[in-house]
């Protein structure tokens, strides 16, 4: 009896090796796929020489010198710049976008229609091919208001709200319409106006939207270098991307210790936030991306 | 999407003692101070935009000024009107799409057509204004006037004395102005200026920097580019510099006064003599298809641009193809409940979508480099092999950082949508005897195809234009070899157009750039269309 039990149990072992054991297996291989990029980078940020070479064995000598060399540079003024232009661009993002959705989804106006599919085929075309454009608007402007002329934060600010309706529109849009017109309505009666309505009515309902939003903004602003590129051309008003490229760009010169250290600072919020917030990210990437 | 967030009703508010609210009907009225924060939003916006309005005038933008004027008008009457409700809600928006969305997708078109660039930097009058500084040269015995040089800040100006004994003062955009109450010493030498800093002769002297920008600085005597500069050569005196050309506007001809040769305006922005000589400066000219032609026939682009073309689209749709491939694989084996600790390994899978892309494109460049990079070190024994530098190699690198990038998305994408296929569908083939792979292929794949199609389109339209990976990871590199335009084997078109449009410095083509851009929205236009009617199809099956 229990050599039978034993090759039964032997059996089984097989059969879940077969089935579902080597899945572990391979899940080594595709962690140290996904992760070795990133341990190499934290690896890279706690080395003390600073540089490419002889930093290719993890975690060799363990110090902060990096750290404290950021404090050194203009790194913190880079980040100080990249959380103000995407944070504003972000806010502005949702205000904007959240009443563009407010009054497609509220109010059956002449024209509503039209602009909802103009609107739809505008955000097809991304600002960044049209960056020349950009550039030789803002020369324009700057000679009248410096403040929306090149090297300006507010300039470049104003261009990323310029994306803002066309990407940001239709992802609220059919959010605001799963809310029902019964409570506007209702509210109205009892003497709201309409800015009540939307104000302290309709945005707390659709606050999940409102962080969405908000949240892919500032990473799409994050992200970008084209745009932060040609527009902030002084040192001292560049974002991140900006900076951080200069340092790894140049062979001969590039400080590559302090480019490890630096994202990792700038990276673990970002990464924080994204994985507590992936399924919301996902969700608005999907239904945000090509259909309406 | 997100469930629907659990329905709270306001609590009314607080009555502050006007009104008692009758029966159940809840006291929605504010006590005014939303109009008065109205009131002030508006003062301030009517404030910013008639003092931009102001600097407009000061500026001669009309264009900038009379759309400024439009928006002033429509803002204040949108906000102050009882109608127009949905406007009240759009303007804001609306406004920054139009100008910076909008206007710059039409203004592309519009420098598409011309030559707009170095060398064609400007209007006519401009052109004119430039060719007769450039040609400056000192009158023969003309007077030299005693000159001081002043400062304001980080602004350098002259200071100088005519023969009168009035002291005038300019810098490079103010022309000469006279000053009262301005000190001069016996020499006649300007001492003290109102407004200005005299930089003591001692500190011109003794630095280098200052003497270039002395030296190379001409303050205009009137704000008639023909009637010449003042220059200094040594920072003590100066003298009235005059162009011997001579602007007839009537003809549209540069005459040079010692020579007589004339140079007539072409019409392709530019002055040309009858023998042929040019000057330096020209203006933009509509030059119709021409930059379009130059693209696809000029010996200098034609090859790299085509060249550049073909990867864009290989570039594009590999990347979709790999990562989705890859994505779709991992969810597929780890879409199985038998596998415990799914949602750590997923959460770690993921990892690399949740890095940000340029810091991860910029990280790859250092870990592929081909002296010092770990990929070399760990994976290849210390061969020095040129990731970044073989054209071949490059694009491979390029594709395998993107696929790093992206399979994440996919996976997170395709999971979803795998799990909303019911399983009754898969069960019933089951019964029916298929088979894992005709499960597969016959259903999972084309019901996982109506929910991802849409988003494999928009990933195509996204890496098309994906211009930090290329730039941060090779800068477009390695540059293709003989070829006189600054583009390499892994340039997709953005990048190409990034370094033709000279945006970064170096010779500008705005003209070329936009034409390309053109083109470039030609591409994502027809892609767009496929996808609106692709997704219509898709969900018909």
């Amino acid at each position: 009896m229990r050599a039978i039990e034993q090759q039964r149990a032997a059996g089984r072992r097989r059969r879940w090796i077969l089935d579902v054991g080597w899945k572990y297996v391979l899940a080594l291989v595709i962690i140290f796929y996904a992760a070795f990029p990133l341990v190499y980078a934290l690896s890279a940020a706690f080395d003390r020489r600073g540089s490419l070479a002889g930093s290719a064995r993890l975690f060799n000598d363990v110090s902060i010198a990096n750290f404290e060399a950021l404090g050194s540079t203009l790194y913190w003024t880079w980040v100080v710049n990249t959380l103000v232009i995407c944070g504003t661009a972000a806010l502005g993002a949702v205000l904007m976008g959240s009443a563009a959705a407010y009054a497609f989804s509220r109010y059956r106006f002449k024209g509503r229609r039209t602009s909802l599919t103009a609107l739809l085929i505008i955000q097809m075309f991304p600002q960044t091919v049209a960056f020349v454009a950009v550039f030789l608007l803002l020369i324009a402007l700057g000679e009248v208001v410096p403040a929306l002329g090149v090297n300006s934060k507010i300039a470049l600010i104003c261009v990323y709200l310029g994306g803002a309706l066309g990407a940001n529109t239709f992802l609220m849009y059919g959010f605001f319409n799963t809310i029902p017109m019964e409570i506007d309505e209702a509210a109205k009666i009892d003497g709201a106006t309409h800015f009540q309505v939307f104000w302290k009515l309709i945005m707390p309902l659709v606050t999940p939207i409102l962080a969405v939003v908000g949240l892919l903004a500032f990473i799409s602003a994050f992200g970008d270098f084209i745009l932060a590129r040609i527009v902030l051309t002084s040192e001292s008003n560049w974002t991140l991307a900006v900076g951080m490229y200069q340092w790894v760009s140049n062979q001969l010169t590039s400080r590559w210790g302090l480019f490890a250290a630096g994202s990792v600072i700038a990276a673990l919020p970002i990464l924080v936030l994204f994985l507590s917030l992936q399924r919301y990210i996902v969700g608005g990437l999907a239904s945000g991306s090509v259909k309406g | 999407m997100a469930a629907r967030p659990p329905f709270v009703m306001q609590r009314p508010q607080k009555d502050r003692g006007q009104r008692e609210p009758t029966g159940h009907a809840r006291n929605w009225v504010g006590n005014g101070w939303s109009f008065l924060a109205k009131l002030l939003v508006m003062m301030l916006v009517n404030a910013f935009g008639l003092a931009a309005i102001f600097s407009a005038y000061n500026a001669d933008s009309w264009v900038i000024l009379s759309v400024l004027a439009v928006l002033l008008a429509l803002a204040n009457w949108i906000y102050f009107s009882r109608r127009a409700i949905p406007l009240k809600y759009l303007f804001p928006g609306l406004v920054f799409l139009g100008a910076f969305q909008v206007f710059v997708l039409v203004y592309t078109g519009y420098v598409a057509f011309t030559n707009y660039g170095t060398g064609h930097l400007g209007s006519m009058d401009q052109a004119v204004d430039a060719a007769l500084i450039q040609d400056e040269r000192r009158v023969e015995d003309s007077p030299t006037y005693p000159l001081a040089v002043v400062r304001d800040g980080g602004e350098v100006g002259f200071a100088i004395t005519d023969a009168e004994g009035v002291v005038y003062v300019g810098s490079e955009d103010e022309p000469l102005d006279a000053v009262a109450e301005a000190a001069v010493n016996e020499a006649g030498v300007p001492t003290e200026v109102p407004g200005w800093e005299v930089v003591p002769r001692a500190e011109l002297f003794s630095d280098p920097d200052l003497q270039n920008e002395v030296t190379s600085l001409r303050v205009p005597v009137s704000e008639d580019a023909e009637d010449g500069s003042i220059r200094t050569r040594e920072g003590s005196s100066g003298a009235i510099y005059t162009s011997s050309l001579e602007w007839d506007p009537q003809a549209q001809t540069l005459t040079n006064t010692d020579t007589g040769v004339v140079y007539f305006a072409s019409d392709r922005g530019r002055f040309v003599s009858e023998d042929g000589d040019r000057l330096a400066a020209g203006w933009y000219v509509n030059v119709g298809f021409d930059n379009f032609v130059r693209a696809f026939t000029d010996a200098a682009y034609a090859g790299p641009l085509a060249q550049v073309t073909v990867w864009t689209f290989a570039f594009a749709g590999l990347s979709v193809v790999l990562s989705f491939a890859l994505g779709l694989f991992i969810s597929l084996i780890y879409n199985d409940p038998r596998v415990k600790g799914r949602k750590i390994l997923r959460t770690i899978f993921i990892l690399p979508y949740a890095f940000p892309a340029f810091m991860s494109a910029l990280l790859w460049r250092g870990m592929f480099n081909s002296e010092f990079g770990v990929v070399n070190e760990w994976f290849f024994f210390g061969a020095g092999i040129g990731w970044l530098t073989d054209p071949w190699l490059a694009k491979g690198a390029v594709l395998w950082v993107n696929l790093w990038l992206t399979y994440p998305y996919w996976l997170l994408v395709t999971t979803g949508a795998l799990q909303a296929i019911p399983n009754d569908v898969l069960e019933a083939a089951r019964i029916d005897g298929a088979g894992r792979w005709r499960q597969f292929s016959a259903i999972t794949l084309p019901l996982l195809m109506v929910s991802t199609a849409p988003l494999a389109i928009a990933s195509f339209a996204f890496n098309f234009n994906n211009f930090t990976i290329i730039y941060m990871l090779t800068g477009g590199g390695p540059a293709f070899p003989g070829a006189s335009v600054p583009l390499g084997s892994t340039d997709i078109l953005i990048s190409a157009i990034y370094q033709i449009s000279g945006v970064a410095g170096g010779r500008a083509d705005y003209g070329l750039a936009s034409a390309l851009s053109i083109i470039v929205f030609i591409v994502i236009g027809l892609i767009s269309i496929v996808a609106f009617r692709q997704t219509r199809k898709l969900e018909e099956i």
